[in-house]
């Protein structure tokens, strides 16, 4: 790099990461060699040159500037006294002086708005903006500018789309079947985050261990779909564990990534070559997030909690009033409850395991239930074998039971956590004649809960045209397909344990027991396997009974739980509550009130599932710890010695005592005593405003990473961040921190360049001058949008879908066919942000301008200046669209003459008024355009709008070929290089 | 005025500046001097022969580390994983185990992803001849692959490491299976550049029944520049996204507007003087010449009549057919790395009947292939590579008509591109369960294929994240004895 005081030595790399003898010097010649190392890589620190060598960590490596803490430097001393606002410029003024180079002017005010606009919410001003600024003659128009904008909604919008490249942020699995999913709530977390300006360390905390908060709120918990954006395999055959692990594999190189500045995943394999982590820390580190579910809530909007919160406040005070007019319902519930604490028979659980190919996979709990993973067929039916004792059976038993890994805890495996069951069969074999075999014909079931009878949704529509329903328990052994028992109980009350018994016409008798074949039809699913149209059962668990009266258990799990083992006397006010709850629904004088209460939770809000993270409790089925073992070659199969909880050796320490929780590992990150975490975040806010990071690398600060261009501004402004020298000011403030750098000298330089600056510092690491680089994907869509008045600035929601060429999301370009039905009103126009993200068919427009797809964390996006760029601005539907929409706004209110409607269009697209040697190709772009038009060759109409419908509602005197001729222009001013570029 | 001069300056110093950074930032050390030297010389001056190709920049044409073979890759990506035992292994002694449970001792420590392991073996379901002078072997599915047996090598010991399709997909493009790593096209263009100015460097195909279980990452840049992407063609209507001017727009006003634009970021360019809008003014040139190039390659109705015949193409329709002989005019118009991908070879049921359909679509074109480059000198010089990313059990899934995935056991074939034509490399087990001779490694396979292209697999590299990528990991050994 010319003008580098060090220059990095070639020197022999190891050019990988994967392989991996975990080795110890043995022998008397690798203790010489392991000596010898260490005399030479003191030598050689000050130059970067470590080398060969494959495990040990050694001292010189822990010698790592970045391996320090930052500690706030004196500002250095510079020549000049009449340049620079705050101490960053001290800082760069000080590295130009000794580069011989000096600072550039500052830049035009229009050029610098619209800079700071793209930078703070990444939006263009408006011509009525840049007016008023250029009117605003005060000496603090500028700090106004910048305040307004870091109180802008769009600034978390803006700012919250670096953040979730780093997250791995996408709306799809990824993978072969890429389904959608929901973790669009967390995308929202993140742009709130932002806008509220909550401090960074509780920004992680939040996001790595928010559940674990005490009292965490609904945010917090949606705040851990971070740790949630990790790909997923659900292909057929795909064993859950083997991605499970891949996923945490996911999560530790994200952190890495994301947070530390370290990459930490090459110890996955093998000892890291170059910076001191060895394999036995990173499994250390893993071991925090080896103990949680992929796990799934309802999450609300901010009106949807105020309805929810307003129905069950009147809920309970329908409870309260049903309480108040009977004084003795103490009493009666007791009677109650010790009328119903004998009514259950005895019930055997079967373990069962799953016979056939595995499409789907079970997990096997402790209890006997079983839980279905991976790929789900929509229409199948799951074969379960277990033996058993009993020398008669007459009632069989299907819990459906609730998990913390299905969606939204379940019972099933639908996107709202139900399941259908088509049919319920059941073989039994004699244990001791296995050719003694019995098909079991039942004649009575009953469940706790059956919904109404309905129709399916569409979403599991199975094209084939026959009207398929689900309700009553009954529709289970009505030997009918099409027909379904349902758990589905509306908002709010879904989610919860169902039973059903089954009772055989004949009771199976086999002296010595019998073999059962349970057959689970799951036939209500939609027509594609490869979408979210799944209806199975989620988890479940078999009994049988002797008792052919048997039925099912109408109290919930939960109740029947409280009244069989607390006693009135010891229970929460919480236990109390839910086994009145129940208790008032067996009461018909209840009636009137039952009827009301149903209809408040009849209006209970739909929410949407959010994935999250939950910690497993410990103990209770699938809920044990986890023990992490170090993985040979980081192979899942080969599993070795166990490893316990702890941090890299290098880095600050552990507290003394701490455990093993996510949010030690969370504390932890962003301790002020942490080497790299203030530096990394620092680092990477600065990358997105000057182009390149103080570090190069911003995700990686290791001893790898190349010189830093400014290492003593970094540590200046790593330190300010955490302890901020102005009053008021709380620490981990990110809007400080963008306070500080768009107030700097340095930032509002004029960004124009001389052959002998760009010869002298090519990439700008200097800073003689303004950054100027091409506005990331997002933000070229967005200034389209903008400028041509189409935007609907409308924040936050579910992913939209504007217009895309349907051949992408159909076979053979897609692995299956997906969804994409484009939006007909205004949200095809709303921010890039929420453009619908595809892991494996990423947003055309998009990709073609460097967005990341999500595959793996990104916390640098290249910038690639291509043909296909150039195709898509100029010809992309919804840039031609904002070309004709921006010509329409131009002859509404542009003014009289082409010249001024010219000028009204580049003012709109470029915020300055242009120049009379520009207007000169725009206006000759122009005529050539009517003239063509009024010789026929191009059409008027469709040139304006795409349709050939003739153009009505024009203004006076303005004819279809004069807003022709100006979406040419249009056109031509959203393609310009500066158009698309942050000057 | 002095733009002209300013401009011509500031692409000088782009040129300039493109280079030092190709260098020191996106090639590491990896290239070696004599590649540095021509990189950094080969930047005053266009290559020649070849005017109009901008001398420098991410994809200019560069000169491979040792002689290289093969100049340009068309990789026939038969994804679903075709079964090796009905097409290429052929194996007597399985057919005598039909129906019966496979030794133990072979299932120790296996996993299957469907099946029980523990599952009867199934008899090939095909008759197998040898043809050609070398005696290949293969199956009558494939009566035109027969005639061209002397140009192919058939290596029938492949293995890989993941038995479920998008990993193994993803493993055998980017040498991994994690997401997020390059592929062998944009490795391949990372190195060697392109030679085309109007069209893609690499370009993708989708032609199966379905898409590919690895998605677009199967021929992602991964951390490479985004201008290593494959650029995925349809194979009819527009071929690139976003081709076709608007409606109402025509060429001429398309020219116009786009005059105006160049002129306005000409004058933007003498007065803010970065470079980054030279290369801007090239890439809406570039687009503007894509517009008529990209059709141009599309129309196969240029091609004569036997030509057609010849792959069983027809145009307008889009087949796996019409990508195979749009393969070979994309090659000739300089494209580096043409990937097909024919996802239909996933057959845990129907195996006869959908590899009968299968081959019917595919073996016609594939020897139309291999046939019409070798008329034309390509074959020299191409590197033509057929293969899915693992291979199917001996065993029989769901009665008597299916094959799990099966990562021990492969076959693929090669041809071209400095390839050793005629041979047949490597064995397996009498139940083509386990390669056991001359095992070749997809990281293996990868090392060959970038040493054909006159790459060391070691020393082709990329620093990200502070380490030095490739795209064999630090495995691979090339297959010494495939080359001719």
């Amino acid at each position: 790099m010319p003008g580098s005081p060090q220059i990095r030595l070639d020197h022999p790399r190891d050019p990988g990461h994967c392989v991996g003898v975990v080795n110890t010097p043995a022998s008397f010649a690798s203790w010489v060699r392991a000596g010898l190392r260490i005399l030479l890589l003191l030598g050689w620190i000050g130059v970067g040159a470590t080398s060969w060598g494959a495990s040990s960590t050694n001292v010189a490596r822990r010698d790592h500037w970045a391996w320090k803490p930052p500690v706030r430097p004196a500002l250095p001393a510079v020549r000049r006294g009449d340049w620079g606002r705050n101490p960053i410029d001290r800082f760069i003024l000080a590295r130009l002086e000794a580069e011989g180079l000096k600072p550039s002017p500052e830049a035009d005010r229009v050029t610098l708005l619209r800079r700071l606009h793209l930078d703070l919410t990444g939006l263009p001003p408006t011509p009525a903006e840049v007016d008023r600024f250029l009117a605003d003659k005060t000496s603090d128009a500028w700090d106004r500018a910048v305040s307004g904008l870091l109180a802008s909604p769009h600034h978390g919008e803006r700012w919250g789309r670096h953040w979730l490249d780093a997250a791995r942020y996408a709306d799809s699995d990824g993978f072969e079947k890429d389904k959608p999913r929901f973790v669009w709530a967390y995308r929202d977390w993140v742009v709130d985050a932002l806008n509220r300006d909550l401090p960074y360390d509780r920004f992680v905390i939040e996001q790595i261990a928010g559940d674990l908060l005490p009292e965490a709120t609904e945010s917090q918990r949606v705040a851990t779909g971070f740790l949630r954006n990790a790909m997923l395999n659900e292909e057929g055959g795909a064993d859950p564990e083997q991605f499970r692990i891949d996923g945490l594999i996911d999560r530790m190189d994200c952190i890495g990534k994301a947070v530390l500045g370290i990459t930490i995943q090459c110890a996955q394999c093998h000892d890291h070559k170059y910076d001191p982590i060895s394999q036995e820390e990173y499994y250390r580190l893993f071991a925090f997030l080896n103990n949680d579910h992929e796990s799934s809530m309802v999450a609300y909007s901010p009106s949807e909690q105020l309805r929810r919160d307003q129905l069950a406040r009147q809920i309970r005070e329908e409870e309260e009033k049903l309480r108040h007019t009977t004084p003795d319902w103490q009493t009666r519930m007791a009677a109650w409850e010790a009328s119903v604490r004998g009514d259950q028979p005895k019930w055997t659980v079967v373990r069962c395991e799953h016979v056939g190919d595995h499409g789907e996979r079970f997990y096997q709990y402790e209890d006997g239930s079983i839980r279905a993973a991976s790929y789900a067929p929509t229409q199948w039916a799951a074969h379960f074998r277990g033996t058993n004792d009993l020398a008669s059976i007459s009632a069989f038993r299907l819990e459906q039971l609730t998990d913390p890994n299905l969606p939204c805890q379940g019972p099933g495996r639908s996107i709202h956590g139900m399941a259908a069951l088509s049919e319920f069969k059941l073989t039994a074999t004699d244990r001791e004649n296995p050719t003694n075999k019995v098909s079991v014909k039942f004649i009575r079931a009953t469940a706790d809960f059956s919904n109404d009878e309905k129709p399916l949704e569409a979403e599991f529509d199975d094209r084939s045209g026959k009207k398929r329903t689900y309700g009553p328990v009954a529709h289970a052994i009505d030997g009918k397909m099409d027909t379904a028992w349902g758990i589905d109980a509306g908002p709010g009350r879904r989610n919860q344990s169902r039973k059903a018994v089954f009772v055989a016409e004949k009771p199976v008798v086999f002296p010595k027991g019998a073999i059962l074949e349970f057959e689970l039809h799951q036939e209500h699913g939609g027509w594609n396997s490869d979408d979210l149209q799944t209806h199975n059962l989620g988890r479940f668990r078999f009994s049988v009974s002797p008792d052919a009266q048997a039925v099912a258990d109408p109290l919930p799990v939960a109740v029947r739980e409280i009244v069989m083992n607390v006693p009135a006397e010891r229970r929460t006010p919480a236990q109390t509550a839910a086994v009145f709850s129940f208790w008032r629904t067996t009461r018909t004088n209840f009636a009137e009130a039952n009827a009301r209460i149903e209809a408040l939770w009849r209006q209970w809000p739909e929410g949407a599932p959010a994935l999250v993270f939950a910690a497993r409790q410990g103990r209770g089925p699938g809920e044990s710890r986890m023990v992490t073992r170090l993985f040979r070659r980081g192979d899942w199969l080969k599993p070795e010695r166990e490893v316990t909880h702890g941090t890299p050796g290098f880095l600050h320490p552990l507290p003394p005592g701490a455990d093993d929780s996510r949010l030690t590992l969370a504390r932890w990150l962003v301790d002020p005593r942490s080497p790299t975490t203030a530096r990394v975040a620092v680092n990477r806010l600065w990358q997105q405003y000057f182009g390149t990071g103080l570090v190069e690398t911003v995700e990686d600060l290791g001893t790898q990473s190349p010189p830093a261009s400014h290492r003593e501004l970094l540590d200046w402004l790593a330190v300010e961040w955490m302890q901020p020298s102005r009053p008021g000011v709380p620490p981990w403030s990110l809007k400080h921190l963008h306070r500080l750098i768009v107030s700097s000298s340095a930032y509002r330089q004029s960004s124009r360049v001389g052959p002998d600056l760009l010869e002298r510092d090519p990439h700008n690491r200097w800073l003689a001058r303004g950054p100027r680089f091409r506005v990331e994907g997002e933000i070229v869509r967005d200034i389209a949008l903008s400028v041509s008045g189409l935007l609907n600035p409308t924040l936050g929601g579910r992913a939209v879908y504007p217009p895309a060429p349907e051949f992408l999301f159909q076979p053979p370009a897609s692995y299956g066919p997906k969804t994409w039905v484009e939006e007909k009103g205004s949200d095809r126009y709303r921010r890039s942000l929420y453009t619908f993200r595809f892991r494996s068919i990423p947003y055309p427009v998009l990709q073609a301008f460097d967005a990341p797809n999500g595959d793996a964390s990104c916390v640098r996006r290249l910038r690639s200046n291509t043909p296909l760029q150039a195709l898509t601005s100029l010809n992309e539907p919804q840039f031609v669209e904002a070309a004709q929409a921006l010509a329409r706004r131009s002859v509404d209110e542009g003014g009289k003459t082409d010249e001024q409607r010219i000028v009204f269009a580049f003012r709109q697209v470029l915020s300055r008024s242009p120049r009379p040697e520009e207007l000169r190709p725009l206006k000759r772009l122009l005529d050539q355009q009517r003239s063509r038009i009024s010789e026929g060759w191009v059409n008027a109409a469709e040139m304006a709008t795409s349709r050939s419908e003739s153009v009505t509602g024009l203004p006076p005197g303005v004819t279809p070929a004069t807003l022709a001729a100006h979406v040419a222009v249009a056109r031509a001013l959203l393609n310009l290089d500066e158009t698309l570029t942050k000057e | 005025m002095n733009r002209i001069p300013v401009l011509q300056q500031a692409l000088a110093q782009h040129q300039a500046h493109l280079t030092r950074r190709w260098f020191f930032r996106d090639c590491g050390v990896g290239l070696g001097m004599a590649a540095l030297h021509s990189l950094l010389g080969g930047s005053v001056e266009a290559a020649p022969g070849r005017p109009g190709i901008s001398p420098s920049g991410p994809l200019s044409a560069k000169p491979s580390a040792f002689p290289a073979k093969a100049k340009r890759v068309i990789y026939l990506f038969q994804a679903g994983a075709p079964s090796h035992l009905e097409l290429f292994d052929h194996k007597p002694e399985l057919a005598k185990w039909n129906g019966k449970l496979p030794p133990a001792e072979l299932l120790k420590g296996y996993r299957a992803a469907f099946i029980s392991p523990n599952s009867k073996l199934l008899g090939p379901k095909f008759q197998f001849a040898r043809h050609g002078q070398s005696g290949q072997e293969m199956s009558e599915l494939m009566p035109h692959l027969a005639r061209v047996a002397d140009d192919i090598a058939i290596v029938k010991s492949m293995h890989t490491d993941a038995f479920n399709h998008a990993p193994a997909q993803i493993f055998m493009n980017t040498g991994s299976q994690q997401f997020g790593r390059p592929s062998l096209g944009a490795w391949t263009t990372y190195g060697l550049g392109s030679e085309s100015s109007d069209l893609p460097a690499y370009v993708v195909f989708s032609t199966g029944s379905k898409g590919t279980s690895g998605g677009a990452s199967n021929w992602g840049a991964g951390f490479l520049p985004s201008v290593h992407n494959g650029v995925l063609f349809r194979s009819g209507g527009d071929p690139v996204l976003y081709l076709s001017n608007p409606k109402g727009v025509d060429a001429t006003a398309q020219r116009q507007t786009l005059d105006a634009i160049q002129e306005l970021n000409r004058q933007r360019l003498g007065r803010v003087g970065d470079p980054e809008i030279a290369t801007r003014i090239n890439s809406f040139e570039m687009a503007y010449r894509m517009q008529s190039s990209a059709p141009e390659l599309m129309d196969l109705r240029k091609e004569p009549q036997h030509i057609l015949d010849l792959y069983g193409a027809t145009p307008g329709k889009t087949t796996y057919a019409s990508a195979c002989l749009l393969a070979r005019r994309l090659v000739e118009r300089g494209t580096r790395f043409v990937q097909i991908f024919h996802e239909a070879w996933d057959q845990h049921g129907n195996l006869a009947g959908d590899l009968k359909r299968n081959c019917a679509d595919t073996d016609r074109a594939n020897a139309a292939l291999i046939q019409d480059l070798k008329a034309r000198g390509l074959l020299d010089d191409t590197l033509v590579i057929w293969g899915g990313e693992f291979g199917r059990t001996p065993m029989v899934q769901g009665g008597d008509d299916g094959r799990d995935h099966h990562p021990n056991c492969f076959s693929m074939w090669l041809a071209g591109g400095g390839i050793r034509p005629g041979m047949t490399l490597g064995a397996s087990d009498d139940f083509g369960f386990n390669a056991t001779v001359d095992k070749v490694h997809v990281h293996d396979l990868h090392a060959t294929i970038l040493r054909l292209l006159g790459f060391d697999h070691e020393k082709l590299t990329y620093r990200f994240q502070g380490r030095d990528f490739r795209l064999t990991d630090v495995f691979g050994e090339v297959v010494h004895k495939l080359i001719a």
